[in-house]
């Protein structure tokens, strides 16, 4: 029953989808499935290190291994900690600023929108560079202005570096969030704003009974999607872990996984937990994935 | 940037900001709508202000550093001017160190960003409009898969990377970084969505009437139909290849194909255990360099990524 119209679209079909499809295969199932393989294996040295090395089946070792380690687990506290720090700041700073902006008295919208997201556009790694000389003893005017008060703030210390990091975070995301929830608040119908007005509900009444509900969805898909996002933490803690000594080198799980690799030569753990990574932060993907689904279908 | 913003703008949310903000509100003035003094204009604006302070202060700081002599920039406070201005002497050392290898990076990353990311968005809508428009066998069940490559997370795919790479011998090559920026599954969902909002089936029905083949009526009538989401996947991926840095970082140990944001961790953290005061202001006279471009990228472009923002964030 197939018509030349149909044939002649399943051709083109084929054609279409074949470079991404082959590509996808390359960069993600392959490396998915072989990285699977190799944490199932463990490297053992023969001998005093001379006689060579040799690949051992060892199950899912590696995965206990990865688990039971407390400097991985310890990655995912430190992930932990800074997600307790990082959402509410960024998420609740991001979402009263993207009030401010859309109550009727702000002027100049469009230069505070291009303001807050311009940080936006600078690398990740440039935005840690700048903040950790910002956080140098001895060349931060930061440091020297709260000392000026009287505050000495160490920033790279091990107990505040979570901040730094976060901060750095905040800086670098609040502004994107910021005009979601902006492009989110106006499709509030007028109608509920204008009820509310009549009703006698003032600016902050109405910004917390009418407004943030109704774009509530917008706003946990964005604390999803900064969780994902906080998991696979890395270029921020790599920046400050070289300037300060503080911190550990697995202080997140990336770090973990990037010292066993190249640091211990353990490829088989660096893979074992790797995956684990992976799968945790695909778990909260398909959350994400799920909820808005299930938000669109009313 | 106050001079840029106005020029540049035309922003989309203003347009659809229906009778909001235009029409005077009727209630302003209203009994239950006192407003305090946190509330009032200028206090909305403060608040606005500080935010703004808080995110372009540090922009400002690394401009000011790249104009400064090394003297100056541990000498002179961050936020003030230096005594010299050694913006070109900077800026002719930053292009000559080591051979100009600065500039190879730059290089680099305008190869693997963006060669990368148009590859990727010629492949994404290519395959997000065969899956709105097309009919095949098995569409759904693919698609399914585009969705799993959704939820793989890239930082965390960097050792696996490597792994596969190390099998196939493209570790330490340019291809090692180069292939992987071409696929990007989210591009596929996204023009997937802007399929069926931008290219009416009606058109292609057309077309298939005056009996264009499908592949022409792919390239010369979808194509430009969908070019805002073209330029917004684009720019979706092109800040995610420019942005990454543990996949170069465990795939490259050659200098010459870093990409700037690798060659400028290295400065810096030779400047930082080497003790290399020079550096240290070449990581930031670099770091200036290779924002400059992104920063005036998303002035002209902000129409697209934030409509791109909102389709993703809010499908």
């Amino acid at each position: 029953m197939t018509t030349p119209s149909a044939r002649a679209q399943r051709r083109t079909a084929t054609l279409l989808l074949a470079p991404f499809f082959i590509l996808f295969a390359a960069v993600t199932l392959a490396p998915l499935v072989y990285a699977g393989w190799m944490s199932l294996f463990t490297t053992h040295t023969s001998g005093l290190g001379f006689g060579g090395t040799e690949e051992v089946f060892a199950g899912l070792d590696n995965y206990v291994r990865a688990l039971a380690d407390p400097a991985f687990r310890g990655g995912f506290l430190t992930i932990a900690a800074y997600v307790a720090i990082y959402i509410p700041v960024m998420i609740g700073g991001a979402l009263v600023l993207a009030l401010l902006l859309d109550s009727a008295l702000t002027r100049a919208r469009t230069f505070f929108q291009l303001a807050l997201f311009l940080p936006h556009a600078v690398p990740g790694l440039i935005a840690a560079l700048i903040w950790v000389y910002l956080y140098t003893p001895g060349l931060s005017p930061v440091i020297d202005f709260l000392g000026a008060g009287g505050l000495d703030i160490d920033f790279l210390s091990a107990d505040n570096a979570v901040f730094s990091a976060a901060n750095i975070a905040v800086w670098e995301w609040i502004g994107y969030n910021m005009v979601i929830f902006y492009a989110a608040l106006k499709a509030v119908p007028t109608e509920a704003l204008d009820a509310a007005k009549i009703d006698g509900a003032g600016q902050i009444r109405t910004a917390l009974s009418i407004k943030v509900p109704m774009i509530r969805p917008a706003i946990a898909l964005a604390v999803l999607f900064t969780v994902i996002g906080s998991v696979q933490l890395f270029t921020e803690p790599k920046v400050i872990y070289s300037a300060s000594s503080s911190i550990g080198s697995s202080w997140t799980p990336n770090m973990f996984v990037q010292t066993a690799a190249f640091t211990h030569n353990d490829f088989g753990l660096a893979a074992a937990a790797s995956l684990l990574i992976a799968l945790f932060a695909a778990l909260l993907s398909f959350l994400v994935t799920r909820f808005s689904r299930s938000r669109s279908k009313p | 940037m106050t001079r840029v913003a106005p020029a540049g703008s035309r922003p989309a949310p203003e347009r659809t900001d229906r009778s909001r903000t235009d029409k005077p509100r009727p209630g302003r003035r209203g009994p239950g709508n006192r407003p305090s003094v946190l509330l009032s204009k200028a206090g909305v604006t403060a608040m606005l202000g500080l935010a703004a302070l808080y995110t372009l202060l540090p922009m400002l700081w690394l401009v000011l550093s790249s104009t400064k002599s090394r003297q100056d920039l541990f000498a002179t406070n961050g936020f003030a001017p230096g005594k010299d201005f050694a913006l070109v002497d900077n800026l002719t050392y930053l292009f000559e160190v080591d051979n100009g290898i600065f500039l190879r990076w730059l290089l680099n990353t305008v190869l693997y960003a963006g060669v990368g990311s148009l590859l990727a968005t010629v492949f994404s809508v290519a395959a997000g409009y065969t899956f709105d428009k097309l009919n095949f066998p098995g569409k759904e069940k693919l698609f399914s898969f585009v969705l799993l490559g959704v939820m793989v997370p890239g930082t965390a795919m960097a050792i696996p990377l490597y792994l596969i790479a190390a099998k196939a011998g493209l570790v330490n090559t340019f291809w090692g970084v180069f292939i992987p920026g071409l696929v990007f599954p989210f591009g596929v969902y996204l023009a997937r969505v802007f399929s069926a909002s931008y290219i009416p089936d009606e058109v292609l029905e057309a077309a298939r009437v005056d009996g264009a083949g499908e592949l022409r009526t792919f390239c010369r009538i979808a194509l430009p139909m969908i070019a805002p989401g073209f330029v917004t996947i684009f720019l979706f991926q092109f800040t995610q290849i420019w942005n990454s840095f543990f996949l170069p970082l465990v795939m490259l140990s050659d200098k010459d194909l870093f990409p700037v944001n690798l060659g400028l961790y290295v400065w810096y953290s030779s400047a930082l255990s080497q003790g290399h005061p020079q550096d240290y202001l070449l990581a930031i006279v670099g770091s200036l360099v290779s924002v400059v471009p992104l920063v005036v990228l998303f002035l002209m472009l902000q129409r697209f990524w934030k409509s791109g923002m909102t389709a993703g964030a809010v499908k």
